[in-house]
C-alpha cells in the first residue's frame, strides 16, 4: 500500500547510496596510476565479466536494503574512472524502480548530471519516465557533476558549466509542468517545440535535491528554490559541522524554516557485531577507498574555469581540507576522524544520532558498500544495519517536522521493524 | 622601463572592460597575450617596446575588477566580432599584429575575417589546427610539475624561474594564483576541449604578410604545426627558435624580437 493518511511530523529518512565502484583493483593499482579518474586503462585494469557482476550485486545489495526498511535508494552519474561508474544512473533507477514495485522505497537519483547531457529534456523525459513506472517515487537530484565528469569526459567548457546547469534545470522543471507546448530559447539550448512524453505522476515537480559539496553559490540557490541541499562528503559528520552551521545559518537569513529534511548528509559506514570486529573488517575497505578510489589529481579536479571567481579567491584563501593527504592516512584515522563510522550497532547508532541530530539531517544517506567490500560482507552489513541501527535513527525528528523534499504518496508511517520481520 | 600606460575601454554594450596597456614608442603594434594572461608576457612586451609603441589588451574577464565580462561572449563569432569593436577603439591604421599561443589564434582568425585590419601578423606557437598523429596538449589540465617540465624548453632557465614566481606574502600568492588560473579559464572557454574551432576552413582568408615563429621545443603543440599554419597562409615564413618551449618570446626573446623586427621592417 503506497497511498495512506500522511502524518504530521515524519522521521528521518535512512537511505542506502551505491557507488559502483571496482571492487577488485591490482594491489599496486596506486603505483601504476596517479588518478582513479580518466588515465586507468580499461584493457588493463578491467574484467568486464566482473564489472557486469558489479552492476547486479549493487542493485542486489540496494534491493535487500529496500526488502529491509531503507527508506530510499540512492543512485548517482560518474564517468572514466573506477572509482564509481554508473554512466547512466536512470539505467539502475529504472531497474530498482520495478524491482521495488509496490514497496514504500523512494527512487532517489542523485543523479544525472545536467550540463554533460544536450538536450537536458532527455534527463527530464527519463526521469519521468522512473517516476512512472515506480509510482510517483521519485525524488529528482540534479548535481552539476564534477569538473572532470563534465569537463574531461563530457567535453563541457568548465567556466560554463555552471550556467549550463542554471539554464539546464530552469528548463526541465518547465518541461515537466508546462500545460502548453512552448519554445526554449536559451543561451545554450534551443528547442522549438517542447512537449514532454512522459510527464512525471509527481506534478508540478517531484522532489528536487541538490548536491553541493560547500556552502557557495549552489547552496544559495538552492535554499533560494526551497529545494533539498545534500552535502555529499567522504569526511563524515564530525567534519561537516562547519557547512551544516554555515547552512542553516543561510536558510536563516533567507527567512526559510529549520526542518531538518532541507538537508541530506552522506556517512559512509561499517557494522559489525563488536566493535573490534568492525575496525578489523572494514580496515583493508576504508582504506581501499581513500588510497585507491578517492585518487584524484588536484589538475583534474580545480580545472580552470570550474570554480567562478569568487569561489576560486575564497579557495586560494581558505582550503580547509589542503592539508590532508588521505593516502598518508590509515583506517584508524580515518575511524578516528569520523569519516567513516565503524563499530558495534550500538556504537554506529550513538554516533550517528549525535552527528545527525549536530546537523540536523533529514535525510541521511548511507555508504554502507565502499571500497572492495565484496557483495557478501555488503549485504551482511546492510542487514545488521538494517535491524539494529535503522529502527533507533527513525525517532529522531519524528512528529515535528514534515518532509516535504519526500515522494508525497510515501509520506505514511512505517514501522522499518515491521517491513524487516515480514521481508525475514 | 616605465610602467605601461592603462587605457580602459568599455565595449560590447558596455558589458566588458578591458585594459589596454600601452608601452614604448615608435610605430603602433598589437599584442594578444596567451592563455596565462598578460602579466605573464609583459618581459617580451618591454622589448617589443624598446621599438614599437605596443597595445596589449587584456582578453575579456582578466581585466581588474571585471571577471564576470568572460560571460558577456558567447561564441567564438563574438570574440572576433569584440576584436573589431577594440580595433575600432584603438583607431590604429592597420598596425602589424603579434600573438601568442591562444592570442596568436585569435590574431589569424581576426586576421582572417577582416583581412585589411592590419598591416603584418606574427604568429608565435599559434593553437588552432589539430592533427590525429600529433595531439595538441590540453594546457589547462597541467599538473604543477607537467606544466614546469613542459611550458620551457629548460625547466630550470630564469624566464621559467619568473613565469611560475608566486609572491610569499599571502596576499600576493592568492592573487598571483587566481589570475594565473582564470586567464586560462577566461581563454579556455573559447577553445576547450580541443583548440580546434574550424580556423582552416577560414585561414585562406588571411592577406596580411604572415611570420611564424616556433620553439624547437613545444611540448604543447608540436613544431610540425609550424608548417601546417604555413601551407595554409599565402607566402608565411616560419622562423624556427633553438633551444626553446611555446614560450620562444620568453625563453629566447633575443632571436625571437630579432626575427619580428626583421619580418615588420622589411
Amino acid at each position: 500500500m503506497l497511498v495512506g493518511e500522511h502524518e504530521k511530523g515524519e522521521a528521518v529518512k535512512v537511505c542506502m547510496f551505491h557507488l559502483m565502484p571496482y571492487r577488485d583493483l591490482p594491489a599496486d593499482f596506486d603505483k601504476r596510476y596517479n588518478s582513479a579518474y580518466i588515465d586507468p586503462n580499461w584493457f588493463d585494469v578491467a574484467d568486464p565479466d566482473l564489472v557486469g557482476k558489479y552492476y547486479n550485486d549493487t542493485l542486489d545489495e540496494m534491493l535487500l536494503a529496500a526488502k529491509l526498511g531503507f527508506h530510499g535508494l540512492c543512485t548517482n552519474q560518474h564517468h572514466q574512472n573506477v572509482y564509481g561508474f554508473m554512466a547512466n544512473p536512470s539505467l539502475m533507477g529504472a531497474v530498482l524502480a520495478r524491482g521495488t514495485a509496490g514497496q514504500n522505497v523512494a527512487i532517489i537519483q542523485l543523479g544525472s548530471t545536467l550540463p554533460s547531457s544536450t538536450p537536458p529534456t532527455r534527463i527530464a523525459e527519463e526521469y519521468a519516465m522512473i517516476d512512472c513506472i515506480s509510482g510517483g517515487r521519485l525524488v529528482a537530484g540534479f548535481p552539476t557533476g564534477l569538473p572532470s565528469d563534465a569537463a574531461l569526459s563530457n567535453g563541457v567548457v568548465p567556466v560554463e558549466q555552471r550556467e549550463r546547469y542554471r539554464e539546464a534545470l530552469a528548463l526541465v522543471k518547465k518541461a515537466w509542468s508546462a500545460k502548453e507546448t512552448f519554445a526554449w530559447n536559451g543561451r545554450h539550448y534551443q528547442l522549438g517545440m517542447v512537449n514532454l512524453w512522459p510527464r512525471p505522476i509527481q506534478q508540478p515537480l517531484p522532489p528536487i535535491w541538490i548536491p553541493g559539496s560547500g556552502i557557495s553559490a549552489t547552496a544559495e540557490n538552492v535554499v533560494n528554490m526551497d529545494h533539498c541541499f545534500c552535502h555529499l562528503s567522504y569526511y563524515g559528520l564530525k567534519s561537516a559541522e562547519f557547512v551544516a552551521d554555515r547552512y542553516w545559518e543561510l536558510v536563516a537569513s533567507k527567512g526559510r524554516d529549520d526542518n531538518p529534511h532541507r538537508f541530506s548528509f552522506l556517512q559512509l559506514i561499517g557494522v559489525a557485531e563488536s566493535d573490534a570486529e568492525a575496525e578489523d573488517l572494514y580496515a583493508e575497505h576504508a582504506e581501499y577507498f581513500f588510497h585507491k578510489l578517492l585518487l584524484i589529481p588536484p589538475n583534474y579536479q580545480a580545472i580552470p574555469g570550474c570554480l567562478d571567481y569568487a569561489s576560486l579567491v575564497q579557495g586560494l584563501t581558505n582550503n580547509p581540507r589542503a592539508g590532508i593527504n588521505l593516502r598518508a592516512l590509515k583506517a584508524k584515522d580515518y575511524y578516528e576522524r569520523g569519516f567513516v563510522i565503524v563499530g558495534s550497532p550500538k556504537t554506529v547508532r550513538e554516533q550517528l544520532m549525535d552527528g545527525v541530530k549536530r546537523l540536523r539531517v533529514g535525510h541521511l544517506l548511507t555508504l554502507l558498500q565502499f571500497g572492495s567490500m565484496s557483495t557478501e560482507l555488503t549485504k551482511q552489513n546492510i542487514a545488521l544495519f538494517a535491524r539494529d541501527v535503522l529502527p533507533y535513527l527513525e525517532n529522531l525528528w519524528d512528529d515535528q517536522y514534515e518532509d516535504r523534499w519526500w515522494p508525497e504518496r510515501l509520506r505514511v508511517k512505517r514501522h522499518v521493524a515491521a517491513i524487516a520481520a515480514s521481508a525475514s | 622601463m616605465a610602467s605601461p600606460a592603462v587605457r580602459t575601454l568599455k565595449l560590447w554594450q558596455n558589458r566588458v572592460e578591458t585594459e589596454v596597456e600601452i608601452s614604448g614608442s615608435g610605430p603602433a603594434l598589437v599584442f594578444l597575450h596567451g592563455p596565462w594572461g598578460l602579466a605573464q608576457d609583459r618581459a617580451f612586451i618591454e622589448r617589443l617596446a624598446a621599438t614599437y609603441t605596443v597595445f596589449a589588451p587584456k582578453h575579456p574577464g582578466t581585466s581588474r575588477g571585471n571577471n564576470e565580462a568572460v560571460h558577456a561572449l558567447d561564441s567564438w563569432l563574438d570574440l572576433i566580432v569584440y576584436y573589431g569593436e577594440l580595433f575600432d577603439r584603438l583607431e590604429l591604421k592597420a598596425p602589424p599584429l603579434v600573438g601568442h599561443s591562444f592570442g596568436a589564434l585569435v590574431a589569424a582568425e581576426f586576421a582572417a575575417a577582416v583581412p585589411r585590419s592590419i598591416s603584418k601578423l606574427v604568429l608565435i606557437d599559434p593553437v588552432g589546427l589539430w592533427r590525429d598523429d600529433l595531439p595538441v596538449q590540453n594546457w589547462m589540465i597541467l599538473s604543477e610539475a607537467q606544466r614546469r617540465s613542459m611550458l620551457f624548453a629548460d625547466a630550470e632557465c630564469e624566464a621559467s624561474k619568473q613565469f611560475f614566481h608566486v609572491p610569499t606574502d599571502a596576499a600576493g600568492r592568492v592573487d598571483t594564483l587566481t589570475q594565473f588560473i582564470w586567464a586560462q579559464a577566461c581563454t579556455g572557454k573559447f577553445v576547450w576541449p580541443v583548440a580546434d574551432r574550424g580556423f582552416k576552413l577560414r585561414s585562406h582568408r588571411i592577406g596580411a604578410p604572415t611570420l611564424i615563429v616556433w620553439g624547437k621545443a613545444d611540448r604543447i603543440i608540436a613544431p610540425a604545426y609550424a608548417l601546417e599554419f604555413a601551407n595554409r597562409i599565402a607566402g608565411a615564413r616560419i622562423e624556427m627558435i633553438d633551444q626553446a618551449g611555446h614560450l620562444p618570446h620568453l625563453e629566447q626573446p633575443a632571436p625571437v624580437m630579432r626575427a619580428i623586427s626583421a619580418f615588420i621592417d622589411r
